[in-house]
C-alpha cells in the first residue's frame, strides 16, 4: 500500500483519543465562514461594488482604504489593471465554491460507485479497479492534475473534471474497505437469502451505509481540492484569466509583491486559507459525529 | 522472503504498467497527440515527422509498444524550448531539487519530531493543544501563500533574504521553510501518535517500574522505537517533496524539477511535462517498493501475511 500526502491529511487532524471525541462541539466559526463564502458566491452580482473583470487603467494599484492613498471607492484597493480587489474576491468565492463542490461531488460519485463495485463484486472487477487506484495514487495529485490540464487546456469545467479524475481514488479506497466489512454483515446475507439481485443489494443495502463515510471524506477533501485548484490557477493551468479566481489573483499579485503591493497577495491568500481551514475543521467534526469508523483511520 | 519480494515487485511493475497506460491513453484520447508533441505553429512536415516517429498511423497497441520502447531506452522525447532531450534537462535539475528537498526535510524533522514528542509527553495539555493548532495550520496553509508571505516579510519589508534564484545558503532558507512547513506538521502528527503508542507499551512500563528517571525512559527507550515509522514516512516524503515542489519552486524561482515543470507548462513544452510526470510516478512506485521490502526484512510478520 502506498502512502500519499492526502492519506496524511485525511488522517491527521484528530488523534483517536477520547478527549478529542468528547470535544465534538459544533464548529460554529467554520460553518459561519463557509456560509458567508457561499453567500458571497451566490449573491456576487448584487454584493460586488464593481465589475470584477473590467478595470480603469487610471486607477491601478490603489491601496486599501485604511492605507494612505486608498479611496472608499475601492475598499480593498485595486490590482495591476485597476480592477477592484473586493469585487474580484467576491466573484472568486463563486469560482472556488463551484469548482470545490462540483469536483468533490464528481470525484465522490466516481469513487463511491467504483469502490462499491470493487468491494462487493470482488474478483477481477476488484483487481482491475484497485490496481488502477493504486497506480493513480502513486502520482502526486498536483503533478497529475498539471499533466491532465496541459493536455486538455485550461477552463473552469476542465478543472472540475481533472480534479474529479485525480481525487476519486481516495474515495474508492475508503469505500471499498467499508464494503468489504459490510458484505459480511447479517442484513446483507439476509438480503441475499431473500433473493435480492446484486444490483439491488449494492443500491439499497450497501450504498446507504457508505454514504456517511463518503460525506465525511468529501468535506475533508474540499480543502485539498480548493488548494489544488488555487495551485493550478496560480501556475497558469487552472481557471483562465480574466476570470477572478483566488489562485489567479495570487499569481497576478506576485509581480507587485516586490514593490510592496501586499494586498494583492495577502487578501486572496487569506480567503483561500480561511476556506480551507473551515472545511478541514468542519470535516473533523463531521468525522467524529457521523462516522465512528473513520475515527480510527 | 523471496516469494514476498517477487510478489511485491510484480505489483510495482503492474502499477508502472497501469501508469504508462494511463498516460498513453490520456494523451491519445483527447485528440491528435501530434498536436501536443510538436511545437505550436509547427509545419505540416513536422507533424508528419512526429506521426512517423511515434507511428501514430499504426494500430494503438503498436503505438503503445513504441511508446514503451522509447521509455525503456530513457528516451522521453525532445524539449521544444531547450532543444535538448528531456532526460538530460531532468538530470540537470535533479541536484537542485534534491538539495531543496533535503534541507526542507531536515527542517521538517527538526521541528516535527521534538514538538511531536512534547505533545505526546504532555498529552491533553497546553503543548498538545498548541501542537494540534500547528498541525491544522500546517496542513491548511497552501505553500504558495506561505511562500509569498515569507517574501513579503523577509525580502520586501526586512530585506534580510533574497527572494528568488539559487546561490548561497541564504537562498535556501525561505523555499525550504515553505516546502517543509506542511511536512513538519505531518511529521509532528505521526511522531505524536507513534510516541503515544510506544509509551503505552510493556517495555516502557517496565522501564518506569525499574524506577528509571522519566528523561531516560523517554529519551532512551521510547524515543528510538517511536522514530521508526516517522523515518519511514520521511523517506517517502523526501521523494514526494522532489515531486510536489512545483509551486514553491515557482514562487522562489528555484531551478529544480518543479520549476522545470512550470516552464514546461508556460512554454507549452509537452514532452517536458510528460517526462516529469512519468519520472515522478516511477520514483514513488519504486520508493514504496523499497519501503515494503525493507519492512519485510525487519519484521517477519509482514512477509508471512497475504
Amino acid at each position: 500500500m502506498s502512502i500519499t500526502t492526502e492519506s496524511v491529511i485525511l488522517t491527521s487532524h484528530l488523534p483517536p483519543d477520547s478527549a478529542a471525541i468528547r470535544r465534538s462541539d459544533f464548529p460554529t466559526i467554520p460553518v459561519v465562514i463557509l456560509a458567508s463564502i457561499a453567500f458571497m458566491a451566490i449573491f456576487a452580482n448584487v454584493l460586488a461594488p464593481h465589475n470584477p473583470e473590467v478595470g480603469a487603467l487610471t486607477a491601478r494599484f490603489h491601496p486599501p482604504v485604511w492605507q494612505q492613498g486608498g479611496t472608499a471607492e475601492h475598499l480593498l484597493g485595486t490590482d495591476q489593471l485597476g480592477r477592484d480587489v473586493l469585487s474580484r474576491l467576491i466573484f472568486g468565492a463563486r469560482v472556488s465554491m463551484v469548482v470545490g463542490f462540483t469536483a468533490v461531488i464528481f470525484a465522490g460519485v466516481i469513487g463511491t460507485v467504483l469502490g462499491i463495485l470493487a468491494g462487493y463484486l470482488g474478483g477481477w472487477v476488484d483487481q482491475v479497479i484497485m490496481r488502477i487506484t493504486d497506480a493513480w495514487l502513486a502520482l502526486p495529485a498536483l503533478t497529475f492534475a498539471i499533466f491532465l490540464a496541459a493536455i486538455v487546456g485550461p477552463s473552469m469545467w476542465n478543472i472540475v473534471i481533472i480534479l474529479g479524475l485525480v481525487y476519486w481514488t481516495r474515495y474508492a479506497r475508503v469505500v471499498r474497505g467499508e464494503v468489504l466489512s459490510l458484505k459480511e454483515r447479517e442484513f446483507v446475507r439476509l438480503a441475499i437469502v431473500a433473493g435480492c439481485s446484486k444490483w439491488t443489494i449494492m443500491r439499497r443495502h450497501i450504498l446507504p451505509n457508505v454514504v456517511n463515510s463518503a460525506i465525511v471524506l468529501a468535506t475533508l477533501m474540499l480543502g485539498v481540492v480548493i488548494v489544488t485548484e488555487a495551485s493550478l490557477s496560480f501556475l497558469g493551468v487552472g481557471v483562465p484569466p480574466p476570470q477572478p479566481a483566488w489562485g489567479l489573483m495570487l499569481s497576478d499579485g506576485k509581480q507587485g509583491l516586490m514593490v510592496g503591493y501586499w494586498w494583492l497577495t495577502v487578501m486572496p491568500g487569506c480567503c483561500i486559507m480561511l476556506m480551507v481551514l473551515s472545511a478541514n475543521l468542519l470535516g473533523d467534526w463531521l468525522r467524529v459525529k457521523l462516522d465512528p469508523q473513520l475515527r480510527q483511520l | 522472503m523471496r516469494q514476498f519480494v517477487a510478489r511485491r515487485l510484480g505489483y510495482s511493475l503492474l502499477s508502472l504498467l497501469v501508469l504508462s497506460l494511463t498516460i498513453f491513453f490520456f494523451v491519445r484520447v483527447t485528440g491528435d497527440p501530434a498536436a501536443l508533441l510538436v511545437e505550436p505553429g509547427a509545419s505540416e512536415e513536422d507533424i508528419a515527422a512526429i506521426h512517423q516517429q511515434f507511428g501514430l498511423d499504426r494500430p494503438l497497441w503498436v503505438q503503445y509498444g513504441l511508446f514503451m520502447a522509447n521509455l525503456a531506452r530513457g528516451d522521453f522525447g525532445q524539449s521544444f524550448y531547450y532543444q535538448t532531450p528531456v532526460l538530460e534537462l531532468y538530470m540537470d535539475r535533479l541536484p537542485n531539487s534534491l538539495l531543496l528537498a533535503s534541507v526542507a526535510m531536515a527542517f521538517s524533522l527538526l521541528v516535527g519530531i521534538p514538538t511531536g514528542i512534547l505533545a505526546a509527553v504532555r498529552v491533553g495539555r497546553f503543548w498538545d493543544s498548541a501542537g494540534k493548532l500547528f498541525t491544522l495550520l500546517g496542513l491548511s496553509l497552501p505553500s504558495f501563500f506561505v511562500g509569498l508571505v515569507l517574501i513579503l516579510v523577509f525580502t520586501v519589508y526586512l530585506g534580510w533574504l533574497p527572494s528568488s534564484g539559487a546561490g548561497g545558503p541564504l537562498h535556501l532558507i525561505m523555499p525550504a521553510f515553505a516546502l517543509g512547513w506542511y511536512f513538519a506538521a505531518a511529521h509532528m502528527r505521526l511522531t505524536r501518535s507513534s510516541m503515544l503508542e510506544v509509551l503505552g507499551s510493556e517495555y516502557v512500563k517496565l522501564a518506569r517500574l525499574k524506577g528509571l528517571p522519566e528523561a531516560l525512559v523517554i529519551g532512551k527507550h521510547a524515543f528510538k522505537n517511536a522514530l521508526i515509522p516517522v523515518l519511514t514516512l520521511a523517506g517517502i516524503n523526501l521523494v514526494l517533496m522532489i515531486n510536489v515542489a512545483v509551486v514553491v519552486e515557482t514562487v522562489f524561482a528555484w531551478p529544480g524539477i518543479g520549476r522545470l515543470l512550470y516552464e514546461g507548462i508556460s512554454f507549452r513544452d509537452f514532452p517536458v511535462v510528460q517526462g516529469i510526470v512519468i519520472m515522478g510516478g516511477t520514483m514513488i512506485v519504486v520508493v514504496n517498493l523499497l519501503v515494503d521490502v525493507v519492512y519485510a526484512v525487519i519484521d517477519p510478520r509482514i512477509r508471512l501475511e497475504k
